[in-house]
């Protein structure tokens, strides 16, 4: 490990940081629908989107509303999205003619886009058009954050609401969450990008002879326009098949920092908006604790391991880190860090291959994702899935304080500790046992690159990774019919079945009378509280995925230590 | 003939580890094996299922020469792990049958002299029905529940509170209830019959006791969900590991996965959960308090805000009179006269202390053809209307100058400073008028009851705002509570304005206590989320309250408090160190289970476990024993410390949370070093 790697992390947290109150105080007044810096250039499309939607802002919705709102806009989504991988060949922007999308191919990318997932059973420059890419999967990226961070906010308010009876109106808050925040970071964004050499244009690939003398094909197309989003929505479909390991897609030191950012930027300011809405920043701040604590804890294992290099490489005389399946340009600490930073949130872009990690860095992902993508987490996700944990918690340590346990006031009762463990069900089932299936199926182990504890990873990887809407990946699962069904499944299931039991609980909790707090209530902005949390996240996930993940990259530490790979 | 037998004494406390108990209690722990008893907790249903599938398995391996000793090791442990936590339970619930059995040996068939128009005819209690007066004379035992409605007597109610020391009960005010099953021991009462037979105090108390109704409260169910869901988690991971195992090419048999699921799931507060719920309960029974149901013991441990009635709780319950100051141009003796015709038929304390007080300034005689105006909470004064037509009235300052002025009396100024004087220095002034004139004040004295200020000050540590609810004015009640310690007053309380106090705190989103004994209490009562009656009081403030104090002490409700904060803290102790003991028990069972396969998984048995029978082994050991090692802790609940919330929790974590993670692996290290030592595995 160097200094200037630490440095590197030490910067973007500072940056993470000094975005967070500006960001979330700008949330706040966007969602109850103050005056801000954009409204005179926003307010007028903000209210023509209403009548051409014939959307009544004023009213608002209950928590099974607001939910059915929520799946019904997904569901429509969706099948748009079906329909027009279907039909590219026969519509405009193609300039590659690229062919239609099978049907169970079409699926899994619907459900991947629509579940914010952007697990790609696909290689976007070899089969996507622009169209496709950008009024079908750009369009997805902004909605499914924008949707993300609506829910977040409505769970928001479910929390600092005291005897209500309603949650807000999702079609008002995704219509502000896109035009107000995701909107205007992109644009400037995307400007961004495009200076530091992110492509934006709709030409035909390029083919050059290259100095060397050999023929190649240089991608081009909408790519910074795609690529802001991809990050800020925690996204992380890449325009090309690389990713942001792709010069394209990530030209510089500059875009890396950048897309880091942008990846933490609306799960850090979500936290602040927390503390806004229920009147205690001191409440949000212990939330963004807990979550760096996590990130930074996540990062210095990946990058201590990565630092470490291989021993077995070691033996043959080659010293150094483990530069395998790394970008040059980015080394082992950025690549280390973003690896971390994607699965701390739900965002599933990488700049290295997850896949060649050692055990313990690969390890450290899988974990990220198997503890819930909480750590910033995805836009909205993020928050939502830590307040749950926050509830359990406050359940145990309320118990052990001698009082019916309360959190900000809200008593936590029979329906809070149902629905919060409803959602820590999801992905125990979602993620284990579809990996259980297909170690039995044979269409489940064909296409695994890998024999013995890293193959088995790979699976494991894969279905946390959809799961928890990740949508990176290990290597060695085919876009074949089994997966592409189960995956779409998996993914589909990952997102709602969380969110529901997220929005009722925040529904029970509106509608719950705030017992003033008194010497008797334990404070949840303390660093024994912090800790509590954190306890109960990793012990919940350590006893969740302990024994599946030992057989994956754990047993494959300690036998490469051995001296035995795979 | 009525019964004139002994009563024996109830007994209150019992030591943790009575012999008797526990012998019933072993048998009836294999008794409660019965899948249908066990099917209400999830958590030890799935170890029973466990037990029976790996006994399965031993009879298999005995026919086919599979591993049979450890499946019947592991089986066998399995099957203690349930007793284990049955036992615990009938432990707890033995207590409360002792006190049942007791009980119902009091409720022998009594009989009661029914007194009908004039004439007694004796009859057996179960013919005795609501609204029936009964004469019950030195020496009888009470038949039934009622109300005195004349005389005044000194009755044993050891049979139910175990307390020996006598109790007055005497017509009028709030010391009138009668229990069935208590003795008379001096003088005659005539009582009303408040209830009938089946529904008195006597059966409420055996079903209450032997928890024949018991429901698991709110909180208990919360957790219990959280339990079954923890539970179905370790099923998905350790039912998804059979086939991962399979896939690495190290399958797992069916009793080693069943072992790392029992061990996983929080069998350690699953199997005590019940016992900590009944132990509650039984620990406030112990204070000698009845409670309706352990939903008011749990929310007591909320409570918020609480109303305590400052006579008998923050002072001595007998006021006395001290003095008596004349109002300028009354004649001495004939104030006093005044005051002594009004209160001779006044029942009260206070009234009988004036009487006193007017006798040895030379008052006697009687004032035939009197009426007695009884006190009432509405008009705060009582007094007598002569034969004469003359009314003498004395009460609250308020009441009697808005009294006077009624009569076109002149109140203004008259005995103002005394009246102020006597208020200030924490007394009660009483006036006392006849018609249209004031005559004097008497100075009644409260007496502080010692360390209530400690108390106070304890109840603020835990967060709870104390209220002395009074019918003094607003100048003695604050000295009152300045000297007391207590945190607020409602003084010139009213049962409006209690009512009134109880919502608006309700409202804030507060949870209220209170206690109470009269009938004009039993609607705040009923309000207040809990309401603790005193047994003395009146039937009506008995029926509205959820607890029921034997001992009719109003200072109890501090000590329910503390109880009902234990119970939780027990649950959230036991919760905290069952989850955090499953680290040690992977770190013993996953490395035995694939370290025949991969060797290198040894790196992970830092216990150095000495073989990976030894290994699970130790770890379902470890798991079975510990229920039996916390049937104390959960019987007597945690430690309670009147600390602050945050205190309390850092306690907690360090104590059950760290404990929970490192104890396990000390004692599976050692249960592995002696099964090792006897070359059990």
């Amino acid at each position: 490990m160097t200094i200037v790697g630490w440095l590197q992390t030490a910067v973007f947290l500072g940056i993470v940081l000094l975005l967070t109150k500006p960001l979330g105080a700008y949330m706040a007044k966007v969602f109850e629908g103050e005056r801000t810096l954009l409204s005179p250039v926003l307010a007028p499309i903000e209210r023509a989107t209403y009548r051409v939607c014939g959307i009544h802002p004023g009213k608002e919705m209950s928590a099974v509303a607001y939910l059915l709102a929520t799946l019904a806009f997904s569901l429509v989504g969706f099948g748009y999205l079906f329909v027009l991988l279907q039909t590219q060949k026969w519509l405009p922007l193609n300039p590659q003619h690229f062919d239609n999308f099978s049907a169970d191919n079409a699926f899994n990318i619907a459900a991947s886009f629509m579940a914010n997932t952007n697990w790609q059973f696909y290689s976007g420059e070899n089969s996507m058009s622009y169209l496709s890419q950008m009024a079908g999967l750009a369009w997805h990226n902004f909605v499914s954050a924008g949707a993300g961070i609506a829910i977040a906010i409505a769970v928001i308010r479910g929390v600092a609401r005291s005897g209500f009876a309603t949650l807000g109106n999702f079609w008002v808050d995704i219509t502000r969450a896109v035009l107000y925040v995701l909107l205007p970071i992109c644009v400037v964004g995307g400007l961004f990008l495009c200076w530091q050499g992110v492509p934006q244009n709709f030409h035909p690939y390029q083919n050059v002879v290259s100095l060397e003398g050999f023929a190649q094909t240089i991608t081009g197309g909408p790519m910074a326009s795609q690529e802001v989003i991809k990050e800020l929505g925690t996204n992380g479909g890449g325009f090309v098949n690389a990713n942001s390991a792709s010069p394209n897609e990530n030209p510089t030191p500059f875009s890396n920092l950048f897309e880091l950012v942008l990846i933490f930027l609306i799960g850090a300011g979500l936290t602040y908006t927390y503390g806004r809405y229920v009147k205690d920043q001191r409440q949000g701040w212990a939330l963004f604790a807990a979550m760096a604590i996590l990130f930074v804890a996540g990062f210095s294992v990946a990058y201590a391991a990565e630092a470490a290099g291989n021993p077995l490489v070691h033996h043959l005389g080659v010293a150094g880190p483990n530069m395998e399946g790394k970008e040059c340009r980015f080394g082992v600490p950025a690549s280390a860090l973003f690896a971390t930073v994607t699965t701390d949130t739900s965002c599933g872009a990488v700049n290295a291959m997850h896949d060649s990690f050692l055990p313990l860095g690969g390890l450290v992902p899988l974990a990220d994702m198997q503890l819930g993508e909480i750590a910033f987490g995805g836009v909205g996700t993020g928050l939502y899935g830590m307040i749950l944990f926050v509830v359990l918690t406050v359940f145990i340590a309320g118990l052990m304080v001698g009082r019916t346990p309360e959190y900000l006031g809200k008593k936590i009762e029979r329906r809070e500790v149902q629905l919060a463990m409803l959602g820590a069900l999801v992905l125990p089932v979602l993620a284990l046992i579809p990996v259980a299936l297909s170690v039995l199926v044979p269409a489940g182990t064909a296409t695994l690159s890998n024999g013995g504890p890293h193959g088995f990873s790979e699976l494991l990887y894969g279905f946390s990774s959809t799961t928890e809407n990740n949508g990176s990946a290990f290597a060695g699962l085919g876009g074949n019919l089994y997966f592409n069904i189960l995956m779409g499944c998996v993914m589909i299931l990952g997102r709602f079945t969380f969110l529901i039991p997220a929005m009722l609980l925040a529904g029970s909790l509106a509608a719950k009378v705030r017992v003033p707090a008194t010497a008797g209530t334990f404070t949840t902005h303390s660093p024994i509280f912090i800790g509590l949390l954190l306890g109960t996240i990793i012990i919940v996930g350590a006893l969740t995925f302990f024994p599946a993940d030992a057989l994956g990259p754990i047993v494959e530490h300690l036998l490469m230590l051995q001296g035995k790979v795979f | 003939m009525i019964s004139q037998r002994r009563l024996e004494r109830r007994p209150k406390a019992r030591s943790l580890l009575d012999a008797k108990i526990l012998a019933v209690a072993a048998l009836e722990s294999f008794r409660k094996l019965d899948p249908r008893w066990q099917f209400r907790n999830p958590v030890m249903f799935v170890c029973e299922v466990g037990a029976l599938v790996t006994l399965a398995f031993f009879v298999r391996d005995l026919r086919t020469g599979g591993p049979a000793g450890f499946d019947f090791a592991i089986s066998m442990w399995l099957w203690f792990t349930v007793v284990f936590a049955n036992f615990a339970e009938a432990v707890a619930e033995g207590r409360g049958k002792a006190q049942a059995d007791f009980l119902r040996r009091t409720k022998t068939e009594t009989k009661g002299r029914r007194v009908v128009d004039g004439r007694e005819e004796v009859v057996s209690a179960t013919l005795l029905r609501t609204g029936d007066v009964v004469r019950v004379v030195a020496g009888e035992l009470i038949p039934v529940d009622g109300e005195v409605t004349r005389g005044a007597a000194s009755v044993d109610e050891s049979a139910i509170t175990g307390e020996s020391a006598p109790v007055i009960r005497e017509a009028g005010g709030d010391r009138s209830a009668v229990t069935g099953g208590t003795r008379v021991l001096s003088d005659e009462i005539l009582i009303v019959v408040t209830s009938n037979p089946g529904e008195t105090f006597l059966d409420r108390m055996i079903a209450l006791v032997e928890g024949a109704k018991r429901q698991k409260t709110p909180n208990e169910i919360a957790l219990s969900i959280l339990l079954a869901g923890l539970t179905i988690i370790f099923v998905i991971a350790v039912a998804t590991l059979s086939p991962y195992s399979i896939y690495a090419g190290t399958a797992q048999s069916v009793t080693v996965l069943i072992a790392l699921l029992v061990c996983l799931i929080p069998t350690t507060i699953g199997g005590l959960l019940s016992a900590i719920g009944i132990a509650g309960m039984d620990r406030v029974l112990q204070r000698n308090v009845l409670a309706m149901s352990g939903r008011s013991v749990e929310a007591a441990g909320d409570v918020d805000t609480l109303l305590l009635d400052k006579t008998g709780t923050i002072t001595l319950g007998n006021r006395h009179a001290t003095e008596i100051v004349v109002a300028p141009g009354v004649e001495r003796s004939a104030a006093v006269r005044a005051g002594y015709l009004s209160s001779l038929p006044d029942e009260t304390p206070e009234g009988r202390s004036i009487v006193a007080l007017a006798e040895t300034e030379g008052a006697a005689g009687k004032a035939d053809g009197s009426t007695f105006v009884p006190f009432s909470a509405y008009t705060r004064m009582s007094g007598v209307d002569l034969a004469g037509g003359e009314s003498i009235r004395k009460g609250a300052p308020d009441s009697i100058r808005a009294w006077v002025r009624e009569r076109g009396g002149n109140d203004s100024g008259i005995l103002a400073q005394e009246v102020e004087s006597i208020a200030r220095a924490g007394g009660t002034p009483l006036l006392l008028a006849q018609d249209a004139t004031i005559l004097a004040v008497i100075h009644l004295k409260d007496i502080l009851k010692p360390a209530m200020r400690e108390r106070f000050d304890r109840m603020r540590k835990m967060g709870i705002h104390t209220i002395m609810i009074t019918g003094d004015n607003p100048l003695t009640a604050s000295t009152i509570a300045r000297e007391s310690g207590v945190d607020d007053f409602l003084a010139e309380a009213t049962p409006q304005t209690k009512m009134a106090l109880i919502k608006r705190e309700q409202q804030a989103g507060r949870l209220v206590a209170m206690t109470g004994d009269g009938t004009n209490d039993a609607p705040a009562l009923a309000q207040a989320d809990v309401g603790v009656a005193m047994n003395s009081g009146t039937q009506a403030a008995k029926e509205a309250a959820n607890m029921v104090d034997l001992d009719s002490d109003p200072t109890k409700l501090i000590e329910i408090v503390e109880i009902g904060k234990q119970l939780l803290m027990t649950r959230g102790a036991l919760t905290t160190f069952s989850i955090a003991n499953d680290v040690a028990k992977y770190f013993a069972i996953l490395p035995a289970m694939f370290v025949t396969a991969y060797p290198a998984m040894q790196a992970l048995n830092i216990m150095h476990l000495t073989t990976p029978q030894s290994a699970i082994l130790s770890a379902v050991i470890f798991n079975a024993l510990i229920i039996v090692a916390l049937i104390p802790l959960a019987l007597r609940g945690v430690a309670y410390r009147p600390l602050g919330a945050n205190a309390v929790l850092r306690i907690n974590v360090l104590v059950y949370g760290i404990g929970g993670l490192l104890i396990p692996f000390i004692g599976i290290k050692l249960i592995d070093m002696l099964l090792a030592a006897l070359h059990l595995a």
